[in-house]
């Protein structure tokens, strides 16, 4: 062990040849809660200043080996196998042997940049008490250490990050400042588990812009854990796929990537949006041929102002806003968050009245109507949410919750209701063997799909969909968007589709409106839009895509690029 | 292959399934409820003595075969007694929920639901009534209605009043601000409809542990009060009263004993059950 310890991550690396063992090395892990077997038999490798990703969808265990390796399995939990991190066997040291590496040597960045920093301290002194982990010298040396990482973040003003509470920072810079935490005793391995779920798109890209910088400028070795298959082949050396706890594929993203071998990873490939722009091509061509056809519009929204009062300022959330859908296709509302998008369909549902403007729906006014006029209006206009974990009521059953709007508008009769209960599911191809659960047994893909059946079985002419597939994986969002897309190649439904994820509006819509601030910076057709940009906003928003290659050489955009990026950082 | 953290945790492994099972003190617990109850339906069924009427002669015998807990100072079986007397703790308690519940309920779900001033007047309203301790709230209100145990039981109720609003106006508003409330007014429900099917059940849950919660406490309060002479007088036999008349005679404490460790089981056994629907719901 003595050698070894001359190694440790602590001090600079900078005499270690390429003849080393890698840094992190993981052989026939399998971790246990009980009696059930989480993860089987996982092995894997990590040099110095190299990156690898895990790769899987939620229950895949891929959190699970992370917390293996970093040892904070919860009660309950227990390990088998090796972990060598830096020539020591990790599992067997004790807790108190551990600890220093905790942190010092591995750095970790939290999913949710949001939860991660306590609410009632100041960003500067949680951040002393990280610095206060390794031996600087002094006070004022840890606090100029600590403005100094976090400019190195590229937090531009550091001292006001110091002074500020975590609720006065945007989701990005909160998540730049963890980044600095986690990096700064120089750690020699830094785990990254999903950093960018939580965040917008355009700041997506730029925080694992950051991450594959520090990891180059510092030597630092990278462990992504991440369900995006886009994400991992273009920002990681070597892929690791992961499927109920077992090791599906692994690999560089060069083989993995672009030649699956195996089954699971060949599906995983072709369900990400970003790789496979025409996979619906068939279901929506249906939508195109209507627009040629030059059907009515379904959905005129004219001239649409809605300003909030925030702590006595007037914020203008929905600025002039005009599009028109025609009837039997898809219109997306693309932009981050605060833009516009949810008052936006507030609006359109009635359920806010804004300033001026004109809405209709089929040819119906929306705005200035009561409640009872406004529900014959729901009749023909649905809404489905952007969590299927908080739309449903807990306590019903779904065959309930599917019938509650035929109940509701007295649609029928009983046999016929339970009819159209039955087909309404089995149009989500959900089985009869439902009927009787409640919410809390279904799958959050089955509880957006049962959410969808509800809005569909009064037959509306116009679903909006607000974010419908934020909630789920990669590959459940590909079979909801199939049903959607088949709905709608059947029945003539309208939609309006909400989201921040680029690749999957272009996979889906037909026509696109792109928000910004509150107004529509660009709108047109899907072509229009992805294959001809005209402002710069769009352009940021197409380039924060991940594409699947690997980011080497696209480090600097275009100045004027920069300038727009910076604007959209949002505080 | 070494095996990692041979000290580890190998003893939690039945952890997941036993969150299913019912542990056995609450087993146990619900017994010992079951039971009360049972006493308080049909007393005649768990005794043959008379709790009125005493044979002289056998005053003041300790606990026996034939007089599990002895017997009092006019020769009455205090078994009897306990049992007898079941009846009236238990269905006062039971009466001093259902008022907290309905009524408190009803506030909470009032001021909840509606908001504005309707909301501002009850829960000024409930702060006041939680300012007063109940217990003194319980005797002024009894003294007002006069000394019977009915009355014992109303007063008890009253003084609960508040907590369940409370609660409940609580669960009301994070249950109106769930995104199934909005989906549901969207489908066409009417506000009653959101209120009573969607509002209701969601926010009952935890108001229900309160109420089994409650009820435990009710079962003190109420016998705090008989033993303090508020409720029914003698031959009445509730649990306090006993306890008040055994505390006369020191020289044979199982007069106190006995109705004292009923009156403690069943209050501890509505305490856990209490606290294991909490866990589960």
């Amino acid at each position: 062990m003595a050698p070894q310890d001359g190694l440790t991550a602590i001090l600079p690396r900078a005499g270690i040849t390429e003849l080393t063992p890698p840094l992190l090395r993981v052989d026939g892990l399998s971790v246990f809660y009980g009696s059930n077997k989480v993860v089987t038999d996982v092995g894997f490798a990590l040099g110095r200043g190299k990156s690898l990703a895990l790769i899987g969808e939620s229950g895949s265990g891929k959190s699970t080996i992370v917390r293996a390796v970093l040892r904070l399995l919860p009660d309950g939990a227990y390990a088998t196998g090796r972990v060598l991190f830096d020539g020591q066997e990790a599992l067997a040291l004790s807790e108190r042997r551990f600890r220093p590496l905790r942190g010092r040597a591995i750095g970790f960045v939290p999913q949710d940049p949001g939860n991660a920093l306590n609410p009632v301290r100041k960003i500067g002194a949680q951040a002393m008490e990280a610095a206060a982990l390794f031996d600087a010298p002094g006070k004022a040396g840890r606090k100029a250490l600590i403005l100094e990482t976090f400019a190195q973040v590229g937090l531009d003003n550091p001292q006001r990050v110091c002074d500020s509470y975590p609720h006065q920072l945007s989701g990005g810079m909160l998540q730049r400042v963890l980044i600095g935490l986690a990096v700064l005793p120089r750690p020699a391995l830094l785990v990254a588990d999903e950093p960018t779920s939580a965040l917008d798109v355009t700041i997506q890209k730029r925080i694992l812009d950051l991450l594959s910088r520090l990891q180059q400028e510092l030597d630092i070795s990278l462990l992504l854990i991440t369900h995006d298959l886009a994400i991992a082949a273009e920002r990681a050396d070597s892929l690791v796929v992961l499927k109920d706890g077992v090791v599906q594929e692994s690999g560089s993203p060069a083989t993995v990537f672009s030649a699956p071998a195996s089954q699971y990873a060949r599906k995983l490939h072709a369900a990400v949006p970003a790789l496979n722009p025409d996979h619906y091509a068939a279901l929506r061509t249906v939508g195109f041929n209507r627009m040629d056809a030059g059907v009515a519009p379904k959905i005129e929204v004219s001239a649409v102002t809605k300003t909030f009062k925030v702590d006595g300022k007037a914020l203008t959330a929905v600025d002039n806003v005009s599009f028109n859908v025609p009837a039997g296709t898809t219109h997306a509302l693309v932009g981050e968050s605060g833009s516009g998008k949810t008052t936006t369909i507030r609006l359109l549902l009635g359920l806010e009245q804004p300033d001026s403007g004109r809405i209709s729906i089929a040819g119906e006014q929306i705005i200035g109507r009561s409640q009872g006029s406004l529900r014959a209006v729901w009749r023909r206009l649905q809404l489905v949410y952007q969590n299927p974990f908080t739309s449903l009521d807990p306590t019903w059953k779904v065959e309930h919750l599917v019938r509650e709007p035929l109940d509701r508008f007295y649609i029928g009769t009983r046999r016929e209701r339970a009819e159209r209960v039955r087909e309404a599911l089995a149009n989500v191809g959900l089985g009869e063997h439902l009927l009787s659960r409640k919410p809390a047994a279904l799958s959050g893909g089955q509880r957006q799909r049962v959410a969808i059946a509800r809005a569909r079985v009064l037959k509306p002419e116009v679903i909006v969909l607000d974010e419908p597939t934020s909630a789920v994986d990669v590959s459940v969002q590909a079979d909801i968007v199939g049903v959607l897309l088949s709905l709608q190649a059947d029945l003539g439904l309208t939609y309006v589709f909400v989201s921040h994820d680029l690749a999957l509006v272009r996979q889906l819509a037909h026509t696109v409106s792109v928000m910004h601030r509150g107004r529509i910076v660009e709108h047109g057709t899907v072509a229009d839009i992805f294959d001809n940009p005209r402002q710069p906003y769009t352009v940021s928003l197409l380039e924060s895509i991940p594409s699947g290659t690997t980011a080497v050489g696209m480090t600097v955009p275009p100045a004027a690029l920069k300038r727009s990026i910076t604007m959209t950082g949002l505080a | 292959m070494t095996a990692a953290f041979p000290s580890s945790v190998q003893h939690l492994t039945a952890s997941r399934p036993a969150a299913l099972r019912i542990p056995s003190a609450v087993v146990l617990s619900f017994v010992v409820v079951a039971l009360v109850i049972a006493w308080s339906l049909a007393p005649g069924l768990f005794t043959s003595y008379d709790p009125v009427n005493g044979v002289p002669a056998h005053k003041l015998l300790a606990p026996s075969a034939q007089h599990w807990f002895g017997t009092d100072q006019l020769g009455r079986d205090l078994y009897a007694r306990v049992v007898y007397g079941t009846a009236s703790s238990v269905t006062s308690a039971l009466i001093a929920v259902s008022i907290g519940v309905v009524a408190g309920g009803f506030i909470g779900l009032l001021a909840g639901f509606l908001g504005g001033w309707v909301d501002i007047v009850f829960a000024r309203l409930m702060d006041v009534l939680l300012a007063i301790p109940s217990f003194l709230l319980a005797v002024i209100i009894v003294t007002a209605l006069g000394f019977d145990t009915t009355n014992v039981a109303i007063a008890t109720g009253l003084s609960a009043v508040a907590v369940f609003a409370r609660v409940m106006r609580s669960e009301v508003i994070k249950a109106r601000q769930a995104a199934f409330v909005e989906a549901s007014f969207l489908l066409g429900g009417s506000r009653w409809h959101i209120l009573l099917r969607h509002v209701l059940p969601n926010a009952s849950r935890s108001v229900l542990t309160l109420a089994v919660l409650q009820f435990g406490l009710s079962i003190l309060v109420i016998a705090s009060l008989a033993f303090l002479g508020y409720g029914d007088p003698p031959p009445a036999s509730d649990w306090g009263l006993l306890i008040s008349i055994g505390k006369n005679y020191l020289k044979w404490p199982w007069l106190v004993y006995a109705p004292a460790f009923v009156t403690i089981a069943t209050v501890l056994s509505v305490n856990r059950i209490s606290r294991w629907l909490r866990k589960t719901a």
